[in-house]
């Protein structure tokens, strides 16, 4: 691993000048919108703490969540995300369900709102979700008595993500404070894009959004980030690249002509990735398109890449806001 | 023979420049006669003191025949849109869709221009029109396809009819459920640039051009397409426009939380262009008021954001709303009343909206200041679809007269 350049917000790894614990007063984890930079900070505070107890060695159950039911319930079709969250649930012990929206009642014509209902009266005890419409997770999530938690809505939120992301990221270059941050592709769709503008803009971080015009949303900068068009302009002097899968139905002509010439104009090639800072980091929310968004050379860097290490990151902040959102119901004290 | 006067009330007749004290003589179901006149001695008299006297709406664009919510607000004839289950391009259906709300409400359907509402083909407009049709749509969406809307505009102009068109380019609007801008942004929504609408509008104007057909826009929202219109009547085009209350005092951040009834079509635009409406109204660039009454329950609302169905329940809310533009000064009560009765009497060819000899007794008694707090669970109409939920309004209906006689 590279030398870690330690910034003044080191200290966020030791939770600032409080020492005391601090509270997360949300009930779901549904938007990155909804938190506090301090709340933000301390998730990966609280991450960071199972972050290395996964890397402990073979043996990484912690049974806080024993007896506690957690549902996954995916409308859309997802392998990491929900395997993350299956790990996360298991290593603390929870008894963990997986609701695949191709094989639930949901095909029968059964509506959101009942489907929550029916999740919600087998007692779940937290409630992982993914839906393909934005704004879907926070419907249920009113309708349910237990904590929800975001695992992507639509082109909406995907929090979990940009939480890891933060936490790779702070590992990596020890704190947010001035880092330029260039979110590169298919910005216009992506739930992670929105997530992380808001996230890493809360924490100090130049978020540049870099993304063909037809794939930029309007008024971008509201969200915290400054748009670019041209790729080798948006990475210029960039500490962190984080590329951005680029959809397959976007590719046929709608959006863009087609995927090579998308490789040529906004492809991270290692040519591309030397206008970036030397040490720059280069990130992926993944599944990747090798050839397409990003060169397998790239991808695949021993130093520079840190996609793997993102996946990693998935775990232990999964484990953390499953930890975190049912303290009210496990009687924690001061959270009861 | 029967005569009714109405003494007392506070006349706000569309044809008038101010309210103003008389009598209305009512025989049978026309007005005989309005203002400073005697009350005949065989009259029974009907003491409206303390109440504004107006012309029953006439509501020109709603989804549903829904007569509690239409007599809640004061709506006494509505122009059923083409688009019902069956849509109406058939004379049998306009037949039908004329006898649902009669005696004590008047249906006006307006015909669908092309078969099926599909925008291909001509529907059998005359024979609709024989049936009772009062003027020709092309329902939620507009004509993508120019030709055809061009020979509807022709058809429809030579059998005297109104088309009644949506103004959004279809192309541009695609699945889009949100204006473009930072809302949409924020939540990820799908989303069409306002233009799509001057697109959609300065088309429609240069086929009215050439084909001398009246084109009514159902829906004007945004600053652009105002300023179309302006310029397209100041060359003496047959253009007139709508708009309804939630573009005059909603903005697309109203969106913000995925509020499902604040999903309309058009979406809700900018503060700019919600702005431009209210100016749009002051200045006589808006010839009507319509509720778009679209009462739509649970099933159709109850649903992610994108995936519900446009549309709100807007009749019980109508007046009172549209009184906020008298409070704030942008028109009189008089104006008001024309662009709620008045104008869409005229561009339907009914007989309302007005006072003079001979019109049809549809009144409403309106306590124009009595408060009353808008509330979706306790609504009249089938749904209570509403983005004004709990929000303090002023002005209600107290009675309504359809053709003479009070419900």
């Amino acid at each position: 691993m590279p030398d870690i350049p330690v910034s003044s917000t080191q200290s966020d790894l030791e939770g600032g000048d409080l020492t005391g614990r601090a509270l997360f007063p949300h009930r779901h984890l549904l938007s990155i919108a909804d938190l506090k930079p301090w709340e933000i900070r301390f998730l990966l505070d609280e991450a960071e703490h199972w972050a290395r107890s996964n890397r402990g060695g073979a043996r990484k159950h912690d049974d806080r969540l024993a007896g506690m039911t957690q549902i996954n319930a995916f409308f859309e079709n997802s392998t990491r995300t929900l395997l993350s969250f299956e790990i996360a649930g298991k290593r603390l012990g929870a008894d963990v369900v997986n609701m695949h929206a191709g094989q639930s009642s949901v095909k029968k014509g059964e509506t959101l709102i009942d489907t929550a209902m029916t999740l919600n009266a087998m007692a779940a005890d937290v409630i992982v979700i993914r839906h393909a419409s934005s704004g879907a997770v926070a419907l249920i999530a009113d309708k349910v008595d237990c904590p929800v938690l975001n695992a992507g809505d639509g082109w909406h939120q995907h929090p979990t993500q940009a939480l890891l992301d933060a936490l790779t990221i702070r590992r990596r270059k020890g704190g947010f404070e001035g880092l330029i941050v260039a979110i590169c592709g298919d910005v216009l769709h992506s739930r992670v894009a929105r997530s992380n503008m808001l996230c890493l803009a809360a924490l100090g971080a130049q978020v540049r959004a870099v993304a063909p015009p037809t794939l930029m949303p309007p008024e971008v900068e509201m969200l915290g980030a400054t748009p670019y068009t041209r790729m080798d302009e948006g990475l210029e002097g960039a500490d962190v690249v984080m590329m951005l899968r680029l959809q397959n139905e976007r590719m046929d002509g709608a959006f863009i002509p087609s995927p090579r010439e998308y490789h040529m104009l906004y492809g991270l090639t290692p040519e591309r990735l030397a206008i970036a800072r030397p040490d720059a980091l280069v990130m992926h929310p993944g599944p990747m398109n090798r050839g397409v968004e990003i060169a397998s050379v790239v991808a695949d860097h021993p130093q520079r890449s840190a996609i793997t290490e993102q996946v990693e990151m998935g775990v232990a902040i999964r484990m953390a806001c499953l930890d975190v959102l049912t303290r009210g119901a496990r009687g924690v004290e001061g959270w009861a | 023979m029967t005569k009714l006067a109405i003494i007392n009330g506070k006349l706000a007749d569309p044809a008038g420049n101010d309210l103003a004290t008389g009598v209305i003589l009512i025989e049978d179901d026309r007005i005989l006669a309005t203002g400073d006149i005697t009350v005949p001695q065989d009259a029974e008299t009907i003491d409206a003191a303390g109440l504004v006297v107006a012309p029953g709406l006439v509501d020109l664009g709603v989804f549903a025949t829904d007569k509690p919510a239409f007599h809640f607000g004061g709506i006494t004839r509505a122009a059923l849109m083409p688009d019902q289950s069956s849509p109406l391009d058939d004379a049998g259906l306009i037949r039908q869709a004329t006898r649902a709300g009669k005696p004590d409400f008047w249906v006006h359907p307006i015909a669908a221009a092309t078969r099926g509402l599909k925008g291909a083909e001509l529907a059998e407009i005359g024979m609709m029109q024989a049936a009772g049709a009062k003027a020709v749509g092309t329902g939620r969406q507009w004509i993508a396809d120019s030709g055809v809307m061009m020979r509807v505009l022709s058809y429809a102009s030579g059998l005297g009819l109104t088309v009644i068109t949506h103004a959004e380019d279809s192309g541009l609007a695609g699945k889009a459920v949100a204006t473009s801008g930072e809302t949409a942004t924020r939540l990820g929504l799908p989303h069409a640039p306002a233009c799509a609408e001057a697109m959609a509008i300065a088309r429609d104007i240069m086929l009215a051009r050439v084909t001398g057909g009246a084109i009514h826009f159902r829906l004007v929202t945004t600053r652009a397409g105002f300023d179309l219109i302006r310029a397209a009547r100041a060359d003496g085009l047959r253009i007139t426009c709508g708009i309804s209350p939630a573009y005059l005092f909603l903005s697309d951040n109203a969106v913000t939380d995925f509020r499902t009834f604040a999903r309309l079509s058009p979406p809700l635009r900018s503060e700019d262009d919600r702005k431009a409406a209210i100016e749009a109204v002051a200045d006589g660039t808006v010839d009507v008021i319509t509720s778009s009454h679209d009462p739509r329950g649970p099933e159709d609302k109850r649903l992610p954001f994108a995936d519900a169905a446009p549309g709100m329940a807007g009749a019980e809310t109508l007046l009172a709303l549209s009184l906020n533009l008298v409070r704030d000064g942008h028109v009189t009560l008089n104006r008001l009343m024309t662009l709620l009765s008045a104008n869409p009497a005229r561009i339907l060819g009914v007989n309302g909206g007005s006072f003079a000899a001979g019109a049809a007794a549809d009144l409403i008694f309106i306590d124009p200041d009595a408060p009353w707090i808008v509330d979706s669970g306790k609504m009249a109409a089938q749904a209570g679809n509403t983005p004004f939920d709990r929000m303090p309004v002023q002005g209600r209906v107290r009675r309504i007269m359809k053709g003479g006689n009070f419900l």
